[in-house]
């Protein structure tokens, strides 16, 4: 019974947070709409006992990613309302809601089809013994099975963190000026 | 209709469902750069908590170790795609999505 409500408050956390970032036209409370979802997925993988997963998304979505929206926001000052009249696309508009309702539908229909076919082969393999287990069991895979995936992340995010410096970087006054100067165009 | 018994992971799948078309709904409707970033993050969260669902459908934990690795590719996304829109939005403020259309042939 306990796990019905859990699951129904989380649920609706899920789906208003949801709507709140499709719906307000402020941005900055469109990415705190989004954190409220955030917090319904992390309590629906507490409930689906995968703890490490629920924890790191709190910190890294709700801490840092949504952080970054707000900074970014914050930063470039649009927080404004935007005006929703002169959308370029009218059309899209509406017909954007049709496609969600369709994609829902589909896949809705998918699931409830597959429900009867779907072969449950055993719950026991995932230790829920000990408070840690989860945690064990997710570094075991990821640091013997995934051991290469997982260095490869770090790769990547170092080309991120790259990239995006130099993405927004401001260009060198004096070195372009130096580079003119020599006849070098940049 | 669905059994009131105990919570099923096909609850948990139609939830991720309602999730990703909600978010898909935002990439097609918001024009603001910003929110359709926040739309794939949903989206990518549907993914993911269909992903842990199965996991302990099956009971097995590559499913979780799949989210992992998605947690860590949406962050490096969310990282590099900030750094482009502050790279176009410090030259146009008021840009909008529609307005990015310079590369196209």
């Amino acid at each position: 019974m306990i796990e019905i409500i859990v699951f129904i408050a989380a649920s609706l956390m899920v789906l208003v947070g949801a709507l709140g970032v499709i719906l307000r036209t402020n941005p900055v409370h469109a990415a705190l709409s989004l954190v409220l979802t955030l917090f319904g997925v992390a309590v629906h993988f507490v409930s689906m006992e995968a703890h490490f997963l629920a924890a790191v998304q709190v910190i890294v979505y709700a801490g840092a990613i949504v952080v970054l929206f707000l900074f970014v926001i914050m930063l470039l000052g649009v927080d404004k309302a935007e005006d929703l009249r002169t959308e370029p696309m009218l059309r899209q508009r509406y017909l954007g809601p049709l496609v969600g309702v369709g994609v829902l539908g589909l896949v809705g229909a998918a699931i409830l089809v597959a429900r009867s076919r779907t072969i449950v082969k055993s719950v026991e393999g995932l230790d829920t013994v000990g408070h840690d287990a989860n945690v064990k069991q997710l570094a075991r895979s990821l640091f013997s099975d995934y051991v290469f995936a997982f260095e490869l992340t770090s790769v990547l995010l170092v080309i991120a963190v790259v990239g995006t410096v130099l993405l927004a970087r401001r260009p060198n006054k004096g070195l372009q000026a130096a580079r003119e100067k020599a006849g070098v165009s940049s | 209709m669905i059994a009131v018994a105990n919570v099923t992971p096909t609850w948990y799948l139609l939830l991720a469902a309602a999730l990703f078309a909600l978010g898909c709904t935002g990439v097609l409707v918001r024009r603001n750069p910003l929110v359709m970033f926040m739309c794939i993050e949903l989206m990518l969260n549907a993914v993911n908590l269909s992903f842990v669902a199965f996991s302990r459908t099956y009971g097995d934990i590559k499913g979780q170790t799949t989210v992992f690795f998605v947690l860590v590719v949406a962050a490096a996304e969310v990282v590099v795609g900030l750094g482009i829109v502050v790279a176009i939005l410090r030259r146009r403020p008021s840009a909008n999505a529609d307005d990015i259309a310079e590369l196209k042939g």
